[in-house]
């Protein structure tokens, strides 16, 4: 298990280099001569060649790379704003935690509401409840995210005044955006866990368990729904990848200096060392969720986590042969 | 009348009289079981035969009151179980008789068991829930019950995946016989099995039987089956009981076209220079369509114009010896294509 934790870990970094080459190159590409817009579009040449130099921008294209993925793999040196010479990696230090704090909690309210609704769903199968619950899963799914976040901010900021507008200084700011943030996904799981645990409710183990005289409540905690979340968890890696994604939209238009808002900006200025770093970093926060994703298969499904300990395929092969001689003995 | 009946039959377990049980898919009704009535008494074994489709399975899971509803539906028919009528009881009355007085074990052993708990555990549970024992006496009984059924207990705490097809089976028959229930369901325990570990299995089920004295109600398509393990034998078509009786009658002396028709597709060791099968022509009829008159009609080789007109009835032919068929006793074939005479 151990093993096969670090082992997953150093296959991290592979992906991670991987999304720094690829967003370098693409950053690289982008049309506009970054000296232009730094400086302004009333630029002589002359200055223009200098900031190249000083940039290292007359470098041809490896040799920059290389020394980006240097500077930042390295020595840890995610570089200056261009715009504002600030530093890359103190702004991100700042702004990750709000990042992670939406991220996190759209996800908490995503689990924790979207799998229990599908899971009543699916025990009201074709009664009332379980079309209430899906017609309304059906529109936060359609519902954009942006339009919802403009709506509620016109109902609960500016008619009702119960909560801020923009901003999360105190905690009611963090109530809008999350909620914006997890409602597309949200209900996307309650559909998911709806269909997956309807599967499962109708397989022969659930007739066994059932044939035992044991109770509903039973049969669906302990005996359908670690089954059913299998499929869940297998998304949830997903879903956090999509409210990372959400957090460009909804930072941007709660004014949340969170690393989506940083990443907009860098992006609207072509402020390179900004965006490669905010990728980066969004990338390395993707990987470690599915990561743990993953890990926590583990846990529900005993299957996989025999795999684990088995490790390579050699070994897969050789403990079947062992457990088949124990049969036969 | 069937409380009178059952007083009188004091060795009757279950009786199950004139069952109907529908499917809706799609708007459509599907006619899965037509009125089956039937008797298993104490200590014996009812072999309940027909092909896939023909509603065997269904008829257990009534019994049991594990049909799922929706869509299927209990329509009309009555299930005595001691002279009780248990189809009108409620979830929590009916959770006493599932699995401590009838048990069922399931047809498909790589599905029948949750992937996510230990075996032990899924033994334990039921045992927990009918003999009040404690979390320790149950995990004992459970490995008991392990050992019964030819499981070395340190197992207790491996996974389904971990148990290849015939272990599964005794797992899922340990299920079944935990709590020592008088009445089990098999549902066609070997179908999935490899012959070897079928006899064996098929062993293991008549022993605790036997130890237990339990009775049995065993589906199967497999007439090998029923000949080494059945008392009483009911041959089911499309959801109908076309032929029933004492095990030695039916094999001696098949009187309906369908049973005649099972027993010549089977291939016979003994007749030399027989190579030949016989098939029943045709298909099972669709179950949301069935033909009017006798059911089997379309696919009957001695079928005349009267079988077309009315559902015949189940008939007493003598002894305990009962067919659907008008002309039980009197088959002329009526097809045209009879190179092969008769048979039977």
């Amino acid at each position: 298990m151990i093993r096969y934790f670090i082992k997953r870990i150093l296959m991290l970094i592979p992906v991670v280099i991987a999304v720094a080459i690829v967003i370098f190159t693409l950053m690289y590409f982008v049309p506009g001569d970054p000296a232009e817009i730094i400086l302004g579009a009333q630029v002589t040449q002359e200055q223009k060649d200098a900031l190249h130099e000083q940039l290292g921008l007359d470098q041809p294209y490896i040799v920059q790379l290389g020394r980006y993925l240097y500077d930042t793999f390295i020595r840890f040196d995610l570089g200056t704003s261009w715009i504002n010479s600030k530093s890359v990696s103190a702004e991100l230090g700042a702004r990750l935690p709000k990042t992670m704090i939406f991220a996190i909690a759209a996800m908490v309210i995503q689990v924790l509401l979207g799998v229990p609704l599908g899971i009543f769903a699916a025990t009201h199968h074709n009664k009332f409840g379980d079309q209430l619950t899906m017609v309304i899963a059906l529109a936060g799914v359609s519902i954009p995210s942006f339009w919802l976040a403009l709506m509620l901010m016109l109902l609960f900021g500016v008619r009702l005044k119960w909560l801020p507008v923009y901003g999360v200084e105190q905690w009611q700011g963090w109530i809008l955006p999350v909620i914006c943030g997890s409602l597309g996904v949200l209900a996307q799981m309650a559909r998911q866990a709806r269909s997956s645990m309807l599967e499962v409710i109708r397989s022969d183990y659930i007739d066994t368990a059932r044939a035992k005289g044991l109770p509903r409540r039973t049969i669906i905690y302990k005996y359908a729904l670690p089954n059913g979340l299998i499929p869940i968890v297998q998304t949830l890696g997903n879903a956090f990848g999509t409210s990372l994604g959400g957090t460009l939209i909804i930072e941007t238009v709660f004014s949340i200096p969170g690393v989506g808002m940083y990443l907009q900006q860098g992006i609207a200025t072509r402020d390179r060392p900004i965006v490669r770093s905010s990728v980066v970093i969004l990338s390395i926060l993707f990987s470690l969720i599915m990561l743990l994703v993953d890990l926590a298969f583990a846990f529900i499904d005993p299957r996989i986590k025999a795999q684990y300990a088995r490790g390579g395929r050699l070994k897969k092969k050789r403990a079947k042969y062992n457990t088949r001689g124990k049969e036969a003995a | 009348m069937s409380e009178l009946n059952n007083n009188e039959n004091n060795d009757i377990l279950l009786s199950v009289k004139d069952l109907y049980v529908e499917y809706t898919s799609d708007k459509k009704i599907i006619h899965a079981v037509n009125g089956v009535s039937f008797d298993i008494k104490k200590g014996k074994t009812l072999g309940l035969v027909g092909e896939t489709g023909a509603g065997k399975t269904t008829i257990a899971k009534s019994i049991i009151g594990i049909l799922p509803v929706p869509p299927a539906k209990l329509k009309s028919g009555e299930i005595y179980y001691e002279g009780q009528e248990i189809t009108k009881l409620n979830e929590k009355e009916m959770s006493h008789i599932q699995g401590e007085e009838i048990s069922m074990i399931f047809q498909d052993p790589m599905t029948a068991l949750n992937p996510t708990m230990t075996v032990g555990a899924q033994i334990a549970d039921g045992i927990a829930l009918h003999e009040n024992l404690s979390k320790v006496d149950s995990i004992k009984k459970a490995k008991q019950m392990l050992e019964l059924v030819g499981i070395p207990s340190e197992r207790f705490t491996e996974y389904p995946h971990q148990f290849s097809g015939g272990m599964k089976q005794r797992v899922v028959i340990a299920i079944a016989l935990a709590c020592n229930p008088q009445l089990i369901l098999a549902d066609e325990p070997t179908t999935a099995l490899d012959v070897t570990i079928q006899a064996q299995v098929l062993e293991l089920i008549k022993d605790l039987q036997k130890k237990q004295e339990t009775s049995m109600l065993l589906i199967t398509h497999d007439l090998g089956v029923v000949a080494q393990t059945c008392d009483d034998v009911a041959v089911i078509y499309a959801g109908e009981i076309v032929e029933s009786g004492d095990k030695y009658e039916i094999f001696d002396h098949p009187s309906h076209p369908y049973t005649l028709g099972l027993f010549g597709s089977l291939p016979n060791m003994v007749k030399k220079g027989e190579k030949r099968l016989h098939p029943i022509a045709g298909m099972m009829p669709n179950p949301s369509n069935l033909p009017g008159g006798c059911k089997f009609h379309p696919r009957c080789p001695y079928a005349t114009e009267e079988c077309t007109q009315d559902i015949p009835e189940l008939k007493n032919i003598g002894g305990t010896h009962a067919c659907r068929c008008i002309h039980a006793g009197n088959l002329v074939r009526t097809d045209e294509t009879n190179e092969e005479t008769k048979e039977g």
